[in-house]
């Protein structure tokens, strides 16, 4: 199964096994990463499930669709290029070793 | 001292609390009374997607089973009365709960249809629970015919859902239009045109006169005098508080119980969040079924619990999802006595932005979340933006956040 990886708000290290197709912001919720809320459940309502891929895994994991792009452009803090809401990625294979940085304020 | 704290209530507001009270690490017991028998889930999808796809329980629970290790779980019953005096809860199975803390989650009911209307025969559903959506689910068969009644978000939804399945829809709204109560007659009609353009026959200040059949609704009579044939009726026409039991205990209620800044009743032992509670906003009460109230309720409740106050000052928002179109609100247009339609940087986006006494109050955002982020950022904020920039579609809206940064 993929391993996941978040460095959370306070730069706690929080790793989870992901059955495939399943969001890494419900992963992330179930396994307590903080800062990372996902109030909507993923229907790209509300932009509290942000993160922020190592630079070498922002390939693999892609880039946002225009919806999220501009929910991204306007989140609370810092948004990075290799910016993600993590409603938007499914675990798969590719993604096993994926290490997600979880920004504060948002 | 552990301290006892029993929650009456399983939803959102439930889970939430939990969470926060888990993460102060203040010595305590929790125990979560649930009238369901399930977990606390996630109910906005029940009218969206889950109605699509079918609901799935596990993909709706908040958090997974394991999760509430250490919670003491009594659900499948429901608290039946708080006897105040010697702080206890007593279920629906005789069971007593003692408790030093209690906190009411107990949300929101639908209302009925009234059985002089017809509201009790089979065939007409109302929408709140998993075992709702599995039921009216079932029903959604294409072909058939449902009368949604009421233009309400959930009177929408369903009525996008059901065109999904290919069902003929007819909506009817009593009161003057669509929406009448929770946004403008700007977005009333935006989305009205939507739902006209994928079939939905929609006829405001209408409404039931009567719903008739054996056993089942066949037909209903509308107020306009016009008969249809109906294989299915939907009554979406709002939410009620579950907010008896606390009112038979004594405590204060009006439209749900009514609890302070720090979602604290009367009584320093009883706390209230979510669709059950009416909290201060601005000069009035209020009382919203949302997720985001009950989330931060939840976590306000925690935060009065463990001796860390924080006043509850809501940017509430919302959204709805209605065939591709996505609508995000952020505020509460209540009393706007100015709007600006500003259109979006793509097609079918568009913003409309409220203002009461020159101060924006809310933003609804369709297809168009940077409006609707930026909204939320000025509202949390309090940047009260220049109109003129407003409604130029070609200003950057993210200039204006600046100084929310």
């Amino acid at each position: 199964m993929p391993q996941i990886t978040w460095r959370d708000v306070d730069g706690a290290i929080i790793e989870a096994e992901v059955p495939h197709g399943k969001t890494l912001m419900e992963a992330a919720v179930n396994a307590g990463v903080k800062g990372i809320y996902g109030d909507c459940g993923g229907a790209l309502a509300c932009a509290t499930c942000h993160v922020i891929p190592d630079d070498d895994w922002a390939d693999r994991v892609g880039k946002p669709g225009a919806m999220e792009e501009e929910m991204l452009d306007m989140v609370d803090g810092i948004r990075a290029p290799t910016s993600r809401l993590s409603c938007q990625i499914r675990s798969s294979e590719e993604l096993d070793g994926l290490i997600l940085n979880v920004p504060g304020g948002g | 001292m552990t301290e006892r704290i029993v929650i009456v209530g399983g939803g959102q507001a439930a889970a939430s609390c939990i969470a926060a009270l888990r993460s102060s690490k203040a010595a305590m017991t929790i125990t979560l009374v649930g009238e369901e028998d399930h977990l606390p889930y996630r109910r906005p999808p029940l009218s969206k997607a889950a109605l699509v796809d079918g609901p799935s329980v596990e993909s709706l629970l908040i958090r997974p089973k394991d999760w509430y290790e250490g919670v003491e779980l009594k659900l499948g019953r429901r608290a039946c009365e708080i006897a105040r005096k010697d702080g206890r809860v007593i279920l629906s199975d005789g069971e007593q709960l003692a408790y030093d803390k209690l906190v009411f989650c107990s949300g929101s009911r639908a209302r009925q249809l009234s059985d002089k209307l017809g509201g009790n025969l089979e065939g007409v559903h109302t929408l709140r629970s998993i075992a709702d959506a599995e039921r009216l689910r079932s029903e959604l068969v294409s072909g058939r015919r449902v009368l949604v009644v009421g233009g309400g978000y959930i009177g929408l939804e369903v009525a996008a859902s059901a065109r999904k399945h290919g069902l003929s829809v007819l909506l009817v709204e009593a009161g003057e239009r669509i929406l009448g109560r929770v946004a403008s007659s700007a977005t009333a009609q935006y989305l009205r045109s939507i739902h006209e353009s994928r079939g939905v026959e929609i006829r405001e200040t209408t409404g039931v006169q009567l719903l008739a059949g054996d056993k089942r609704a066949t037909h209903a009579i509308l107020t306009d005098g016009s008969e249809h044939a109906v294989d299915i009726v939907v009554v979406g026409i709002g939410g009620l508080a579950n907010d008896e039991i606390a009112s038979s205990a004594g405590l204060e209620t009006s439209n749900g119980i009514v609890v302070d800044a720090y979602c604290k009743t009367a009584d320093p032992n009883i706390f209230a969040a979510g669709d059950c509670a009416t909290f201060p906003f601005g000069d009035r009460s209020i009382r919203l079924e949302s997720v985001q109230n009950a989330t931060d309720q939840g976590e306000v409740v925690a935060a009065s619990l463990t001796g860390r106050e924080k006043a509850y000052a809501p940017v509430p928002w919302f959204w709805s999802d209605q065939y591709e179109t996505k609508l995000q609100i952020v505020g509460i247009a209540h009393g706007h006595d100015d709007i600006i339609v500003r259109p979006g940087q793509r097609d079918n986006a568009r913003s409309i932005w409220y203002f009461r006494q020159n101060e924006l109050i809310a933003v609804d955002a369709i297809n168009d979340p940077a409006s609707y982020m930026a909204g939320r950022r000025l509202l949390t904020a309090k940047i009260n933006p220049d109109r003129a920039n407003i409604a130029d579609p070609n200003f950057p809206l993210a200039t204006m956040l600046a100084a929310a940064r």
